[in-house]
C-alpha cells in the first residue's frame, strides 16, 4: 500500500502545486521520484513528529495542503496533542498517513503496532478516520481527501496487501462499500483485514450462512445510514478490524447501536485482544495470536448466529478474545 | 504594504506604558490571571509591531504580511493590546477579554480575533507553526517574515527544540524565534526546574543567529528583529522581568495568577501614566 501512496501523492503533487508531503525520516527509496519532480514541497523532517505535524499545521494555514507520513504510532498516539490542538482545533486541511497499522510491523514489536489510534483519532471533534481496505481504496481516499477541507487520517497497510477491487468502486468518503452480497450476516470489516474477512465469508457459506460483507473503510463520519440499513436487514452484525476491541470500529458501531435501542439483531465485535504482544513475529502469526485469522472469525460468526438466529429478543454484544 | 508606525516616528515607550495600561484595566475587569507574563512581553510586541512587522491591520489576512505567531498564549491580554492599539480591532471590543462566550478569550480561539495568527495556550506549538508558515512564504515565493513570540517556561516543552533543530537545517532566515526570559515558570523559578540558561547558547549551539537582547530596550529589539543572518533563522533571548512597569508586580511570582483589586489597579495606572 505504501507504494501506492508515493505513486498517487506524486500524482497529486502534480495536479494540485498546494500538495507538500512531510515525512519523520522514513521511506527509504520511496519518494525519490516525488522528491525530483518536486523538491521544493517535500520534507524530511526527522524523527520528530511532534514538530512535523505543527509544521503540518502552519503550512496549511498558509494556502498548502500538507501530508505527514510515517509509522502509524509515530504520526499518531505519539504527537496526539499536535493533532488535535493544530490540525482539529484550527480545522486545518492536513492528511495524516500512518504506513504499517495494525500488526503490520510485526517483527518489530508493540513498539510499532497500532492497536489504538483509531481509537484516539476517532474521537477528535472534526477529524475524519479513513481505514482503506486495499491499495485501490487508497489511491480513492487519497484523491478525495483533499477535497474534505478538514484534518484527514488515512490508516495505511505496509506493503504485500491483495487488492480487493479488480476495477475501481464507486468510493466515497464516509460511505461503506459492498464487496458481497448475502443474507444472513453482515460483516463490516475496516481496513486491510478484509480479504480475511472475505475468505471468513466464504467458509461461512459452505457452512450454509450467507454473509453479505461491507469494506467499512470510513469510522468517522460514521454511515450511520449503512448501519441502520444492515440492523435492520439482519439478525446480527458484526464488526472485524485490526485494532483493539476497545475504541475503534466496533465500538463506534456499539455506540450507535445503543442510541437506537435497537432489540431485534445482534451485534458481535471482532479485533485484537486488550494485551501487547510480546514477541517479534511475522504479520500472519501476529494475525493469529490476536485471533484475526479466517477459521477464528468464521467460528465466532457461526457461534453468534446460532445465538442470533434462534434467541430473538435480548441485546447480545460479545468479544473476540 | 509598509510598517505606517514607524514613519510616523511612534513615541514607542509612551505607548508601551499605554499597552500595559491597558492590559491591566483588561485583567481586573475580566478577572484573568495570568497579568506578569502578559507585562513582561510588552516591549517585545511593541518592538514588533511598531518597528518591525509588515504588516496592515486593515487587511489581517493579506497572502504577504509578515505574521507574529504568539505561542506563549496565556498571555494573550498582552497580544489583544497591542493588536488593538495598532488598529486590528477597535479599542473597545476589549472590554468582552475574558467574558463568557465573548470571542478574545483568556487564551486564544483559532480564527476569532483579527491579526491573532494561531490558538495558542498550549504551549511548545507555535515554534512548528512558524517553521510551517516560514516554510509557506519559501514555497509560495513570497518574502513575509515570521515572529514567534515564546515564554521561557514554554521552553520546557519539547517540541521547541524538535523545531529549534529543524529550523536551521531548513535554512529558514525568515524565521525569528524571540523567547520572553522572565525567569519565572508558573510555579517557581525558571532555572530551578530545568535548567534553562543559557538560552543564546542552546539556540546558537542548534544553528540560530542568536542574541541576548534587554528586553526591556524597545529600541535594541527594534535593531535584532531588523538584522536578518542569512541563511540562518534568528533567536533573540529577550531577558525581561516578570510584571515590568508596575513595582509592586515586578519579579514577584504572585502576580501570575493573581488579579488587582481597585487599589491596585489605580496604584499600578498611575506608575503608568
Amino acid at each position: 500500500m505504501r507504494n501506492m501512496f508515493a505513486k498517487v501523492l506524486t500524482q497529486m503533487a502534480a495536479a494540485d502545486d498546494r500538495v507538500v508531503m512531510l515525512s519523520a525520516d522514513i521511506g527509504n527509496r520511496l519518494f525519490d521520484d516525488f522528491k525530483t519532480r518536486f523538491p521544493d514541497r517535500f520534507y524530511n523532517c526527522g524523527v520528530a513528529e511532534a514538530n512535523m505535524i505543527g509544521m503540518a499545521a502552519g503550512l496549511a494555514a498558509n494556502g498548502l495542503r500538507p501530508i505527514c507520513y510515517t509509522i502509524t504510532p509515530f504520526v499518531t498516539t505519539r504527537c496526539l496533542e499536535q493533532i488535535r490542538v493544530d490540525l482539529c482545533y484550527h480545522h486545518l486541511p492536513v492528511i495524516v498517513a500512518g504506513v504499517g497499522s495494525g500488526l503490520g510491523y510485526a517483527e518489530l514489536g508493540a513498539t510499532h503496532h497500532a492497536c489504538e489510534d483509531i481509537a484516539m483519532l476517532r474521537v477528535l471533534p472534526g477529524m475524519t478516520v479513513v481505514c482503506p481496505a486495499d491499495p485501490v481504496e487508497l489511491k480513492l481516499a487519497m484523491l478525495q481527501a483533499t477535497s474534505i477541507n478538514g484534518p484527514v487520517y488515512l490508516r495505511l497497510g505496509k506493503k504485500g496487501e491483495p487488492v480487493v477491487h479488480a476495477q475501481e468502486p464507486a468510493f466515497t468518503i464516509g460511505q461503506s462499500l459492498n464487496v458481497k452480497q448475502g443474507k444472513d450476516v453482515c460483516l463490516l470489516s475496516t481496513g486491510t483485514i478484509l480479504p480475511v474477512v472475505m475468505q471468513a465469508a466464504e467458509s461461512l457459506e459452505s457452512q450454509g450462512i450467507s454473509c453479505r460483507v461491507e469494506s467499512f473503510h470510513t469510522i468517522k463520519p460514521l454511515d450511520e445510514k449503512l448501519l441502520a440499513r444492515a440492523f435492520h436487514d439482519y439478525r446480527l452484525v458484526v464488526t472485524i478490524e485490526e485494532h483493539s476491541i476497545i475504541g475503534g470500529l466496533g465500538a463506534a458501531a456499539a455506540e450507535w447501536y445503543v442510541d437506537q435501542a435497537i432489540t431485534h439483531s445482534r451485534l458481535l465485535r471482532i479485533g485484537t485482544p486488550d494485551a501487547f504482544l510480546h514477541e517479534s513475529t511475522h504479520y500472519d502469526t501476529a494475525r493469529q495470536r490476536c485471533g484475526l485469522t479466517v477459521d477464528n472469525i468464521a467460528s465466532r460468526i457461526a457461534q453468534a448466529w446460532t445465538h442470533a438466529s434462534t434467541s430473538p429478543s435480548a441485546v447480545f454484544i460479545q468479544q473476540v478474545s | 504594504m509598509s510598517t505606517l508606525a514607524t514613519s510616523h516616528a511612534v513615541d514607542r515607550s509612551a505607548l508601551a506604558r499605554k499597552v500595559r495600561q491597558t492590559i491591566l484595566r483588561m485583567s481586573f475587569q475580566a478577572g484573568a490571571p495570568h497579568l506578569a507574563s502578559a507585562l513582561s512581553c510588552v516591549d517585545i510586541l511593541v518592538a514588533a509591531y511598531w518597528g518591525f512587522l509588515q504588516i496592515d491591520p486593515a487587511q489581517p489576512k493579506a497572502v504577504d504580511r509578515d505574521r507574529l505567531i504568539f505561542s506563549k498564549g496565556h498571555a494573550a491580554s498582552a497580544l489583544y493590546a497591542a493588536l488593538a492599539h495598532r488598529g486590528f480591532f477597535p479599542m473597545n471590543d476589549l472590554e468582552t477579554f475574558g467574558h463568557d462566550g465573548g470571542r478574545f478569550a483568556e487564551q486564544p480561539i483559532p480564527w476569532a480575533v483579527p491579526g491573532v495568527e494561531a490558538a495558542t495556550g498550549s504551549l511548545g506549538h507555535g515554534l512548528p507553526m512558524g517553521i510551517g508558515a516560514a516554510l509557506a512564504a519559501r514555497i509560495h515565493k513570497l518574502d513575509y517574515r515570521v515572529v514567534v513570540v515564546m515564554g521561557d517556561g514554554e521552553c520546557n516543552e519539547g517540541s521547541v527544540w524538535e523545531a529549534a533543530m529543524l529550523a536551521p537545517a531548513q535554512k529558514l532566515d525568515n524565521l525569528i524565534a524571540i523567547v520572553d526570559f522572565n525567569r519565572w515558570q508558573a510555579t517557581g523559578r525558571s532555572e530551578e526546574i530545568m535548567s534553562l540558561a543559557p538560552l543564546k547558547d542552546k539556540f546558537a549551539a542548534f544553528g540560530w543567529d542568536a542574541h541576548d537582547v534587554d528586553g526591556h530596550d524597545i529600541d535594541a529589539i527594534v535593531h535584532r528583529l531588523n538584522h536578518r543572518a542569512s541563511g540562518k533563522p534568528t533567536a533573540i533571548i529577550a531577558h525581561t522581568i516578570k510584571g515590568r512597569g508596575v513595582s509592586f508586580m515586578q519579579d514577584d511570582n504572585n502576580w501570575h495568577y493573581r488579579i488587582p483589586n481597585e487599589k491596585e489597579l489605580t496604584a499600578a495606572l498611575a506608575e503608568l501614566a
